[in-house]
């Protein structure tokens, strides 16, 4: 009983990695714990249209690059005859269509997907943005002179100065400073300039406001500065700090939005959806990229994706197999027969199975008394029996289908061999044992196979064991587990209750 | 539907099959022992080493074509026993116990042909009968005439006496006596009477029949309560031998008394069944513990067994 310990030492461990994996791989790739959780992504849509003139053709938008606040799930560019690439310079990442020739209007499409995801955060850029240097003329010089001074009395870092600048400039304050400086150029862009003069670098991002099901938008101005650490983002009209949840960032550190070359009167314009797409579909999406990725199967093929979701159920089965047995004391006939089964009944549903199984093996009873009058030897008899079985599950098919019942067919699924070893079992066991036992290990059989087909075909339970397959390594240790139990069996506790009678 | 509570049991010293399993088949009986008693045939030439009288083999089928031999054979025989080498739990076992004309009686009083007892066989060696279904050799063996005093308590068949040795020691016995219900074969589970016997002395204790106390013989209505059995002693001593025969630490053992050679061993169980205990009307827990805290172990059959009569005998019953 000593050495007991590492064992359940072992077991725990065992338990606890399978745990632990899962709910790390929840968290990290967001794998859902319960089937046919929805997750809402947004499908934004950039159209870009000009007019081609006879000559060759680079249109150039600038896409985001992790903008804040969203994660990134998938490009696609949509703009037949156009050869299209996606290039990156210096931080600035841009759709590039090129075409030889073309005349006319061309609209080109860009669509992006992205998932509201409040935890990613931008990296700090490689490069210290600095300020630049600006040029002022008089008399512009003197107020935007003036009008530093007071917003820098009452501030103390960049970002109040900011917003007092902001306060400033609003109309409402209007002094003879502001309104020669507002009035000349274009707002947002004086006020980057001012701050750059004041030796803050700033600049001008431009943000999309998300709406579900809108088009025709157009991309309205933020303004950025840089505190040293980030690029912090205010409204240039109110000057409240930070970035609203619904709004993207499509143009952060880039140059200009747009550039066409041999085309004229071009434009960009949004359309925008919201979408709900399962969750479990975005962590697929997701796994690639993922340290955790490794562990799942969503890289394999398709077919053999399928193939695994099946053979992954089967654990449960053993699981329930084990515990029926062992803690119950169910008799079955053959120790997995009942999983095989209820695999059978995953793919034929219950009720079509049950009728299927039943009769295949009532009628294959029949036959089997037959031969065993002909004195074979049992490799040739179980032979027999199973093309007898093949026959029999041809006929149910066959009539099935001209009685206009398609589940007939499914009869197919059960295993023609492990059928064939059960009607001989079962026969061997009514000739020896009576046909009592053959009803007692018939039923409990078909009692465990159709457990075990609950457990299995429980959305949950394809759902779990199929995206978290970690969790085997605690279905094994449960296993292991009950290996080790030496109590007394459900059903021992009326076996044996004779022993009442006596003193103890 | 009656249950009993699992602290009770607890409290009764009831061994269960997961116990069992586990702890005593699990830890003391080597895999590579088992081949010895599942294998009747093997297991008739080990007690032979070992001084332990077994019944007599008449002959061993091992082909198809020796079944012909067969029929040479039994020409001459009135009783046989018909075995699959490796058979368990009784399965496969014919007794034909005398002839009628062509045909041959089995101990239910079935009538049987030659040919259905050549399908037997066939089916034997084909392995019908086996663990796992693997080839098998039949062994016809001298048809064990019951000693008088005992063969009266039984319906039919040869009534049989299981011992279950652990560690060499005998811990718990029981005789099983054939009825209607079992076919003449002693197969507790399948409606043999088991009757609880003292280790001390070999008089009867309780009798159950699928799993309840009775006291009289359903079929001969022969008072089950004051049974002795003769030459006990010397039974327990070949049981305890056994021990040394297969190194197996748990086994069930079980003996046959013959009218002329006496004290026979018909077969040996690595995996002997619970049903005992209820013949007993006593847990094997208590006893097997006893057993596994020995200082040190006595190492002739022997001592085993006087240890044996000392530590298990049964205080008088006050009726």
């Amino acid at each position: 009983m000593t050495s007991r310990l590492p064992f359940y030492f072992a077991i725990f461990l065992l338990i606890t990695a399978g745990l632990v994996l899962a709910v790390l791989r929840h968290v990290e790739l967001g794998i859902p714990w319960f089937p046919g959780k929805q997750q809402p992504v947004w499908l934004v849509e950039a159209r870009v249209d000009f007019v081609a003139s006879n000559e060759p053709v680079l249109a150039s938008l600038n896409v985001p690059d992790q903008p804040p606040g969203f994660l990134l799930l998938s490009e696609q560019a949509a703009s037949p005859g156009y050869g299209f690439s996606i290039v990156e310079e210096a931080g600035n990442r841009r759709a590039e269509w090129s075409k030889r020739f073309a005349t006319g209007a061309q609209t080109l499409y860009f669509k992006v997907q992205l998932i509201p995801d409040t935890t990613s955060s931008t990296p700090p850029p490689r490069q210290q943005p600095t300020a630049r240097r600006v040029f002022w003329e008089e008399p512009q010089a003197t107020a935007v002179r003036e009008v530093l001074q007071q917003a820098r009395r009452k501030s103390s870092t960049p970002e109040s100065l900011t917003r007092e600048l902001i306060k400033l400039l609003q109309p409402e304050n209007s002094e003879q400073n502001t309104s020669l400086l507002t009035a000349s150029t274009n707002y947002p862009e004086l006020l980057a300039r001012m701050l750059n003069h004041a030796g803050i670098p700033a600049r001008i991002a431009d943000g999309l406001q998300l709406e579900d099901a809108r088009r025709r938008q157009t991309l309205k101005p933020y303004l950025q500065i840089y505190n040293g650490d980030e690029w912090l983002t205010f409204n240039p009209h109110t000057g409240a700090q930070g970035l609203p949840d619904d709004v993207l960032l499509w143009r952060q550190n880039a140059v200009s939005l747009l550039d066409v070359v041999g085309g004229n009167e071009s434009q960009v314009s949004f359309s925008m959806l919201r979408q709900t797409v399962p969750a479990l579909q975005l962590a697929r999406a997701q796994a690639g990229d993922n340290g955790l990725g490794f562990l799942s199967l969503y890289q394999l093929p398709i077919e053999e994706q399928s193939m695994f979701r099946m053979l992954l159920l089967l654990p449960i089965g053993a699981l329930i197999v084990a515990f029926m047995r062992i803690v119950i004391g169910i008799r079955t006939s053959g120790t997995f027969m009942p999983v095989l089964i209820a695999v059978a009944f995953v793919q034929t549903s219950l009720l079509p199975g049950l009728i299927a199984f039943i009769s295949v093996v009532s009628m294959g009873l029949l036959m089997r008394g037959y031969l065993s009058a002909l004195n074979l030897l049992l490799v040739s008899r179980i032979s027999a029996l199973i093309i007898l079985v093949i026959f029999i599950t041809t006929g149910i098919s066959i009539v099935g289908y001209q009685m206009g019942f398609n589940t007939g067919m499914t009869v197919t699924f059960f295993p023609m061999i492990i059928l064939a070893w059960t009607i001989e079992r079962m026969s061997i066991l009514w000739e020896e044992e009576g046909a009592r036992e053959v009803l007692v290990q018939g039923f409990g059989s078909l009692f465990v196979a159709v457990l075990a087909y609950l457990a299995m075909s429980a959305p949950l339970a394809g759902h779990l064991t199929f995206n978290f397959p970690e969790l085997h390594l605690v279905i094994l240790g449960l296993i292991l587990l009950m290996g080790q139990y030496t109590g007394y069996k459900l059903s021992e506790l009326r076996r044996f209750h004779p022993m009442k009678a006596y003193k103890p | 539907m009656n249950w009993i509570s699992p602290f009770r049991l607890k409290r009764a010293g009831m061994l269960s099959m997961n116990r069992r399993n586990v702890g005593y088949i699990g830890r003391y009986n080597e895999r590579s022992s088992y081949p010895l008693v599942d294998n009747k045939l093997k297991t008739k030439l080990i007690a032979a080493e070992y001084d332990v009288p077994t019944p007599r083999l008449l002959q061993v089928v091992r082909q198809q074509h020796e079944i012909s031999h067969f029929r040479e054979l039994v020409d001459e025989l009135d009783g046989f026993a018909i075995k699959p080498a490796k058979g368990s739990g009784g399965k496969g076992i014919t007794v034909i116990t005398r002839r009628d004309g062509d045909d041959y009686i089995k101990a239910s009083g079935a009538p049987v042909t030659l040919e259905t007892l050549e399908r037997h066989l066939s089916n034997i060696l084909a392995g019908l009968y086996s663990l796992g279904g693997t080839p098998d050799v039949a062994i016809v063996e001298s048809l064990v005439q019951p000693a008088a005093d005992l063969a009266k308590c039984s319906f039919q068949g040869v009534p049989d006496i299981r011992i279950v040795v652990f560690q060499g020691y005998p811990v718990m016995a029981m005789l099983r006596l054939a009825t209607t219900d079992s076919d003449g074969k002693a197969n507790l589970h399948q409606g043999a009477v088991g009757v609880g016997l003292d280790i001390a002395t070999g008089h009867s204790l309780n009798a159950v029949q699928f799993n309840r106390a009775i006291h009289l013989h359903p079929d001969t209505g022969l008072a089950l309560g004051n049974i002795a059995i003769e030459n006990w002693r010397q039974m327990l001593e070949m049981a305890s031998r056994c021990y040394e025969a297969t190194g197996l630490g748990y086994m069930g053992v079980d003996l046959v008394v013959d009218a002329i050679e006496g004290p026979l061993l018909l077969e040996l169980n690595a995996r002997p069944g619970l049903a005992i205990q209820m013949a007993n009307g006593e847990g094997l827990l208590p006893r097997l513990r006893t057993i596994e805290q020995l200082k040190r172990f006595h190492l002739t059959p022997e001592e085993r067994v006087a240890y044996a009569i000392k530590a298990f005998a049964r205080p008088i019953q006050q009726n």
